[in-house]
């Protein structure tokens, strides 16, 4: 028994099924996806439900598909799915190099929100949330979309879909570095999704580094329309303490993340660069 | 309210009554009488519950029962019926466990590695290992064991 309180479930075959049934429900309802994040706060007590609403049975949430410049990934695709996609390695290598930075085979065989390591790869790609509730379809960019560390925008009478990914205009090289305590399994003490456009347009955002993943816009507006060199790169640097507010916890101190961060934007920025021209370390190498 | 689920557990067809709330780790060893995937942090951290769900590496302890209805288990009691698989012959000759409550999942997941590539680097095998704790043999022994397992079968 995970939970002291008895909840029902349900496995609706269609998505039109599933938003009426969350929709009459509201938060007396919960979703499980993977079941990676809600199965413990279940198991703590920390979330309970009337009913729980598994998504699985509905398949077109796993599809990942393609339509012009647009990377649809349903709600249900996960991280597994994204490194077994030749698409994404070719087309959104930053999202590939982000998939294999999580947990481990078996945990990826499970998961896929948007969350902790995906947000700031899918924050430099311009995600959109795409969502569905009572009040029909609707799409959020990811930069709206939380709210806190516990809360994001989505009401409780509503549903993820999916994610909708950009494909930037521009040719591109990119970068997620994240820092553990351990090479494996574990979350990141800090880390760091980076994106160098051929337009000399750089997008940065960084995770685990403050309460919520943090788009760093000082640093993209330092580095727009300039070359990357040396010095361009110490001044973005200097930045970091102003765009990031670290915690001291178990698996890092502040002081320590903070360091670290610049520590990887000066990498990242570097590899990105030299992606972006066709040189620099394979997608998937480790840079931290 | 219980519910009846059906599944195949190790090539055999079960059925069986579960509440929503039971969680497959437990519907596994304590109704279904497959002990093979162990308890231990109950948190989907150390691995010792891996199964395989219609050939991909999951935790058991993460899963509820009722989300499996219809679907394919497959524990380390699965695939050895007979006789030492090779895997388990080349664990043996690097003796690779000591306590031996991480092997049943280590299995698991090599099992799949194995599936998937059977001819792994060493790093390949450390990343497939990664998420599944080991308190005794400092991991050296498993990655051995596995490396071995491959040159058996390739
Ligand atoms: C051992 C372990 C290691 C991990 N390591 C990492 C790591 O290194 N990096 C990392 O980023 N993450 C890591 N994770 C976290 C993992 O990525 C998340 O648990 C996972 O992404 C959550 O996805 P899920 O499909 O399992 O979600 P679920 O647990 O099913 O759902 C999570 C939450 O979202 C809600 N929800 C789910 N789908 C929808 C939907 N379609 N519409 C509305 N609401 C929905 C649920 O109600 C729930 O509140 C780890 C988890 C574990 C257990
Ligand atoms: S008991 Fe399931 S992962 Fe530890
Ligand atoms: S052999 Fe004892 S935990 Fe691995």
């Amino acid at each position: 028994m995970i939970s002291a309180s008895d909840f029902n479930y349900l496995k609706p075959e269609n998505l039109n099924e599933a938003v009426k049934i969350k929709g009459e429900k509201g938060a007396a309802a919960i979703v499980l996806a993977g079941g990676g994040e809600i199965i413990n706060r279940l198991r703590s007590g920390e979330a309970t439900a009337e009913t729980v609403i598994d998504l699985k049975g509905i398949g077109e949430l796993g599809e990942i598909a393609i339509d012009k410049d647009i990377l649809n990934i349903g709600a249900l695709v996960t991280f597994s799915d994204i490194l077994d996609s030749e698409t994404i390695r070719n087309q959104f290598p930053l999202l590939w190099e982000t998939a294999a930075a999580i947990g481990s085979v078996s945990v990826r065989n499970r998961a896929g929100e948007p969350y902790r390591d995906s947000a700031p790869a899918l924050l430099v790609y311009d995600a959109m949330v795409m969502i569905q509730g009572p009040g029909g379809k609707n799409e959020i960019s990811l930069s709206d979309w939380f709210i806190d560390p516990k809360k994001c925008v989505l009401a409780d009478d509503q549903i993820v879909t999916g994610i909708k990914i950009p494909r930037p205009a521009e040719e591109y090289g990119a970068c997620y570095l994240k820092l553990k305590r351990y090479d494996g399994q574990d979350f990141g003490q800090a880390s760091v999704a980076i994106m160098a456009l051929a337009d000399k347009q750089y997008r940065i955002a960084f995770g685990s580094v403050g309460p919520l993943p943090i788009r760093a816009e000082k640093i993209e507006a330092l580095l727009a329309g300039k070359d990357l060199d040396e010095k361009l790169i110490q001044e973005a640097v200097k930045l970091v303490p102003e765009e990031i507010s670290p915690q001291t916890d178990i698996r890092a101190t502040a002081e320590y993340r903070e360091h670290m961060s610049g520590v990887m934007l000066k990498r990242g920025l570097r590899a990105a660069a030299a992606r972006l021209t066709k040189g620099g370390p394979d997608y998937g190498t480790r840079l931290i | 309210m219980k519910q009846g689920i059906s599944l195949i557990v190790n090539g055999e067809a079960r059925t069986v009554d579960v509440e929503p709330t039971e969680l497959l780790l437990d519907v596994l060893r304590e109704k279904l009488g497959v002990k093979g995937p162990k308890f231990a942090c109950d948190t989907g951290t150390c691995g010792a519950c891996t199964v395989l769900l219609n050939g991909k590496s999951v935790r058991s302890c993460m899963i509820l029962a009722v989300e499996v209805d219809g679907q394919e288990i497959m524990t380390v009691e699965g695939f050895s019926r007979n006789e030492l698989t090779p895997l388990q012959e080349s664990f043996v000759e690097h003796s690779s466990f000591q306590c031996g409550f991480c092997a049943s999942g280590m299995t698991m997941v090599a099992v799949e590695l194995l599936n998937k590539n059977p001819d792994p680097t060493k790093e390949e095998v450390k990343e497939a290992i990664s998420g599944n704790l080991c308190r005794c043999t400092g991991y050296h022994s498993i990655v051995q064991g596995i490396l071995g397992a491959a040159r058996k079968i390739t």
